[in-house]
């Protein structure tokens, strides 16, 4: 700890404060432009210049000057630094003055007016009039890709867009080129961008020189409605911001959850929002004369009831997709089961994953946060960059540091860090597992292995065997340990570690997925659209969902739903961490929350569930599966569990690993209705060779 | 008067033999074994003794810098790097130097990397400077060849030189540009603190120093700190290189002993001003950053960093600008500015923004077309720059101007008062309406 005084006011920090970090603890407010708590010092936008008792007779940049650079009096006096001197107050206005004189007066016209740094900070320390006399600086703006706009003439080179796209996103595709005031921010070509993070920059922009190209002219930010929520465009549970104006979801914005996502989300989160829009399902419809036709809700439960009176239980399943939240397949589950079914399935894609193997044996059990004290990682069927890219770019932070060898069985992919690749398959698996492979020893050597083992891995014919191999490898390298669990599984699905935690898996005499499709009677897919419908021959389909896709094509009945951002739901993302969405606002037409139309289908199936509000739900919830009731904490798990699986048969194919994530961008039904993410998935397709326009 | 037995730079207009056998007959290379046996301590006291002074222009003391370099190598490596990126305009020592005496520098390497205990220097020259390169480049590998660098060579200490070859940018001269650019960055300056003594080229400590500094160590360190410190006055000691160009009848380059009157080194060496002294109208004392000095302070000046600062300016790198009567004052500062406003790297703002916003106004004031308020804006502007930025050049942006602001004001305003006089001709109303 470092004592110094700020202002007059003495406080003690930690020693590797910078004075600017000191300075806020002491409670002086200190601008900034170019100082980000994420990102490496760059020093260059001089705003947050402080005075530095018995230093050189000039201020000096605090966010670059660390609390132990400052030397004290000579007779043991504390340092002491001043952030309201005369000296100071005068820096502040120079730097602001310069930062303004080339800077438009585009304000009014601008989309970060109302959230802009730079204006905030012109009116907190900066002086009421411009003395600045000649033209301003005019620069041409730049094509970075569809996500990002950019007015170049604003820009005050502050570069955290260039340091973060190097440093966190691993792109070297942004950069300041030229000198002095011809220097600017640009992609070198003017290509697209190529990074699943890139969205970000907007944000971390202080002024309006890269906005939101989808959310241009659309909105002020002052008159949106914001709520707090949870992400569901992977198995990561990102905090994000959902602004609304009305009905309408206007931007979505990352919020900050230390343990999650930092602050950073992936572009797929941040700009999903226009296929909220788009493609919705906005009435019932039922299947007559092989077509699909509007209908009534009665019309709709009528058909349902008619087909579930013609067979029987065992003839009747459930399949729930990605998106849902835990309260709709509960009450799915409590349906189904009432009408004594015990086809359930969450998984969609036949991933090995067994609830009744533990808990462990399906979760990322070292935590997201956990990588950062991991000092190996083998990675196996898994390609986490476009699989969870924020879950990616906190294993580079961890790989930055150095001393990370990374290791990685299946595809052989872009990951933004350097990797030993080992091998295409279980093969190479095998020879891990038998200690033959020269990265058995990193993986031995280390404190805190960590192995990822992605759904490539596990959604296939012998996943289970797979899995037991991952879980013996942890086991025999010391992964599992008392204080280190390092055995990691990494979902692709928002709803996936919910539906497992909630039993939504076949009973003992159900069928799976791929089954169910083949051969029930009457088959409800709460929003599954990721299925092989080519192989369908289910006689009589329900499809609650929000959105046209392949699910709702297939469906006999179609039953409106509610997305992610119209619903309050329970997502347990990939670590098991519960945590609840809210609702930002509301289903458009006939479309109805999820729980609420299972409810009422349940009445006219004369199997009437016991419950009547959402409260009432997850009180049931709650009472039968009590861990839910604990949100955005990860409980405690068995690692025992994980030797159990470790015993179990191996036996695997020969066939490569390959990643179930095949295009980033258009992973999930809302994303398919995306025209965003449409032309950034073309974009990639074409290897981002489509130059600018 | 410096006489010639106490030159140190024997062949600094390239008349004698430049090869290594040479230089070894005027005196380079001789006992330099026998002064890197005499111990690290000794060599780092010794300049310390001398009192020699950084010849790059801020004038910090040579041997203190070599005495903030660990004693003992934590595992890394230590660097020695020359800074021969001369592109203060004004200054041309180190290429005169580095063409016709390259062995003094080359020489000095050997010592400097055995003090502070590098076994590598790199040496960073200027990318306009190609024959130069050429001519020290074939210094060095005539010295391998003789076994004076390199592994077990004839010192006693093992040595690597390199020469890397700029790429002609102004900033590269700043001493944490130029390890960001030897390490193949972009050339702009690091934050400081960590100093380059503690984490400088590749995180090594490392000691940045000038040409000239370098190559009259081992002069110094064989006629003895003594013979150094008596030369010149206190705390301004030694010989120097003087640069003299502009309107004097025979600019030249010349090594003078510190503290030498203006009047003494124009008229011994330069051939006097041009027109006689009445015509001289100012100087600018030590190549383009230092702030320009009228006629009547400059002429008994002692030419050292006390002396220049006496007169409101700085000693630099000796490089002095000689401006007679003919010079339109304005125009030349302005010119200056430009230069700075080319060379800023445009990395932080006061020097991105500021440099361009003083030459535009003086470009104004150069043909009269400003308020002569904005003269006092202008001033302020420079104190904007300066002390504010990430290295010196906001302060060798500002101070020329500040300079002209202190010593020209009159000027100035005549220039703005005859421009407004003549603003109801035809041609300035048409100007304006334009």
């Amino acid at each position: 700890m470092a004592k110094l005084k700020v202002d007059g006011k003495e406080i003690e920090v930690p020693d590797h404060f910078t004075l600017l970090q000191a300075c806020e603890e002491a409670g002086a407010e200190v601008p900034r432009f170019c100082f980000h708590e994420r990102l490496s010092v760059a020093g260059n936008c001089r705003m947050c210049l402080i005075e530095v008792k018995g230093g050189p007779p000039k201020p000096a940049a605090s966010c670059a000057m660390g609390v132990r650079d400052v030397r004290g009096g000579p007779n043991g006096e504390l340092p002491e630094v001043f952030t309201n001197t005369p000296m100071v107050k005068k820096a502040r206005e120079g730097v602001m003055e310069f930062l303004l004189i080339n800077h438009p007066l585009d304000c009014p016209i601008c989309d970060q007016g109302g959230e802009c740094d730079l204006q905030d900070q012109a009116m907190a320390f900066g002086i009421d009039s411009s003395r600045y006399q000649e033209d301003k600086r005019a620069v041409e703006d730049k094509y970075i890709g569809p996500l990002v706009s950019t007015v170049m003439n604003r820009c005050i080179h502050c570069t955290r867009c260039v340091r973060f796209t190097t440093e966190v996103a691993g792109i070297a595709e942004l950069g300041l080129i030229g000198r002095g005031e011809d220097a600017e921010i640009t992609t070198y070509l003017e290509q697209a961008m190529t990074s699943e993070m890139q969205g970000n920059v907007v944000d971390l922009c202080p002024v309006g020189a890269l906005t939101s190209k989808p959310f241009a002219f659309t909105a002020r930010p002052w008159e949106l409605n914001k709520t707090e929520s949870i992400d569901v465009m992977d198995a990561l549970g990102s905090a994000i911001r959902v602004d609304t104006r009305g009905r309408e979801v206007m931007r979505i914005l990352p919020r900050v959850n230390e343990a999650i996502n930092e602050e950073w989300i992936s572009d797929k989160t941040r700009f999903i929002w226009d296929g909220l829009k788009t493609q919705r399902l906005d009435r019932p419809y039922v299947r007559r004369d092989g077509r699909l036709q509007p209908a009534s809700w009665g019309e709709a439960f009528a058909a349902i009831k008619s087909a579930v009176g013609a067979t029987s239980g065992k003839k009747i399943g459930a399949i729930a997709g990605d998106l849902a939240s835990v309260e709709e397949m509960f009450a799915l589950s409590e349906l189904v089961k009432s009408l004594g079914s015990e086809n359930l399935d969450c998984r969609q894609d036949g991933t090995a994953l067994d609830p009744a193997l533990g808990r462990a044996t399906y979760l990322f059990n070292p935590t997201i946060e956990g990588i950062e004290s991991a000092d190996a990682l083998l990675i196996i069927g898994a390609n986490p960059r476009i699989e969870a890219a924020v879950l990616n770019s906190r294993i580079r932070k961890r790989w930055r540091r150095g001393n990370f060898p990374i290791g990685v069985i299946g595809e052989e992919g872009e990951l933004r860090y350097d990797y030993d690749y080992l091998g295409a398959g279980p093969d190479t698996l095998k020879e891990l597992v038998d200690g033959t492979h020269s990265f058995t020893e990193k993986l031995k050597n280390a404190k805190n292995p960590l192995i990822i083992i992605g759904q490539g891995a596990l959604a296939r014919t012998d996943g289970a065997g797979v899995l037991a191999s991952a879980a013996k490898l942890a086991v025999s390298v010391g992964a599992v340990t008392e204080e280190w669990n390092g055995f990691a599984v990494l979902h692709t699905a928002a709803s996936r570690v919910g539906g497992l935690d909630l039993g939504f898996v076949p009973g003992a005499k159900g069928v799976n997925a791929q089954e169910m499709l083949a051969s029930m009677d009457v088959l409800f897919l709460l929003g599954a659209d990721e299925l092989d419908f080519s192989k369908k021959a289910a006689k009589f389909t329900v499809y609650i969902g929000s959105h046209g896709d392949s699910g709702a094509h297939n469906a006999d009945v179609i039953l409106p739903g509610a997305t992610y951002t119209e619903k309050s739901g329970i997502w347990v993302n990939t670590e098991g961490r519960v945590q609840m969405g809210a609702r930002a606002g509301f289903a458009p037409g006939e479309a109805r929350e999820d729980w609420a139309i299972l409810r009422a289908l349940s009445d006219v199936l004369g199997k009437k569930l016991p419950f009547d509000s959402l409260a009432a739900l997850r009180s049931r919830l709650y009472q039968s599966h009590p861990h839910f009731a604990v949100t955005d904490e990860v409980g405690n798990v068995d690692a025992g569990e994980i030797a159990a699986l470790a015993k179990k048969a191996s036996k695997m194919n020969k066939s490569g690993f390959a990643s179930t994530v095949k295009d980033f961008y258009l992973t999930n039904p809302i994303a398919r209705a995306s025209a965003v993410m449409a032309e950034c998935s073309a974009l990639a397709r074409n290897n981002f060779k489509v130059a600018a326009e | 008067m410096l006489q010639d037995k106490d030159r140190i730079f024997t062949n600094i207009y390239g008349l004698k033999d430049k090869s290594l056998k040479g230089a070894m007959a005027r005196g380079n290379w001789d006992g330099t074994k026998q002064l890197i046996e005499k111990g690290r301590d000794w060599i780092i006291n010794e300049i310390k003794a001398s009192g020699l002074r950084g010849r790059g222009g801020a004038g910090f003391p040579t041997g203190l810098k070599w005495s903030f370099m660990p004693k003992e190598s934590d595992g890394r490596p230590h660097y020695l790097v020359v800074n021969a990126d001369e592109s203060e305009p004004g200054t041309c020592k180190d290429r005169d130097i580095m063409r016709h005496d390259p062995h003094t520098l080359i020489e000095g390497c050997v010592i400097a990397s055995f003090a502070m205990a590098a076994n590598t220097a790199y040496i960073y020259i200027r990318g306009e400077y190609m024959r130069e390169r050429e001519a020290l480049q074939a210094a060095i590998d005539e010295c391998y060849d003789a076994g004076l660098l390199g592994k077990n060579n004839k010192n006693g200490w093992d040595i690597d030189i390199y020469l890397h070859h700029g790429a002609g940018a102004y900033i590269c001269g700043e001493e944490t540009a130029l390890l960001e650019s030897l390490e193949g960055k972009k050339g702009q300056p690091r934050l400081k603190p960590p100093f380059p003594a503690n984490m400088g080229l590749y995180g090594c400590p490392t000691t940045v120093n000038n040409v000239e500094s370098i190559a009259v160590t081992p002069t110094i360190l064989r006629r003895g700190a003594g013979w150094f410190s008596s030369i010149g006055r206190p705390n301004n000691v030694g010989t120097k290189l003087f640069m003299i160009s502009g309107h004097v009848n025979r600019p030249c380059t010349v090594e003078e002993e510190m503290g030498i009157t203006f009047r003494e080194l124009i008229d011994r060496h330069a051939g006097g001003i041009r027109g006689g002294w009445d015509n001289l109208l100012a100087v600018i004392p030590g190549g383009a950053s230092c702030p320009v000095v009228k006629a009547e302070d400059i002429i008994d000046c002692p030419m050292d960093f006390d002396g220049l600062r006496a007169v409101g300016s700085s000693f630099g790198t000796a490089g002095a600008i000689v401006m007679d009567k003919s010079t339109d004052i304005i125009k030349a500062i302005a010119r200056i500015s430009a230069f700075f406003k080319h060379e800023s790297c445009g990395q932080c703002t006061p020097c991105r923004e500021g440099t361009g916003w003083m030459w535009r106004v003086l470009e104004r004031m150069a043909r009269g077309n400003a308020q002569k308020r904005e003269i006092d804006m202008l001033f302020q502007v420079t104190k904007q720059v300066e002390g504010h930025t990430i290295c010196a050049l906001g302060d060798a942006a500002a101070w020329p101007v500040q300079g002209l602001i202190r010593n020209f004001r009159p000027e100035i305003e005549k220039r703005i008062d005859a421009y407004t006089h003549s603003a109801m001709d035809h041609g300035a109303v048409l100007e304006a309406a334009e």
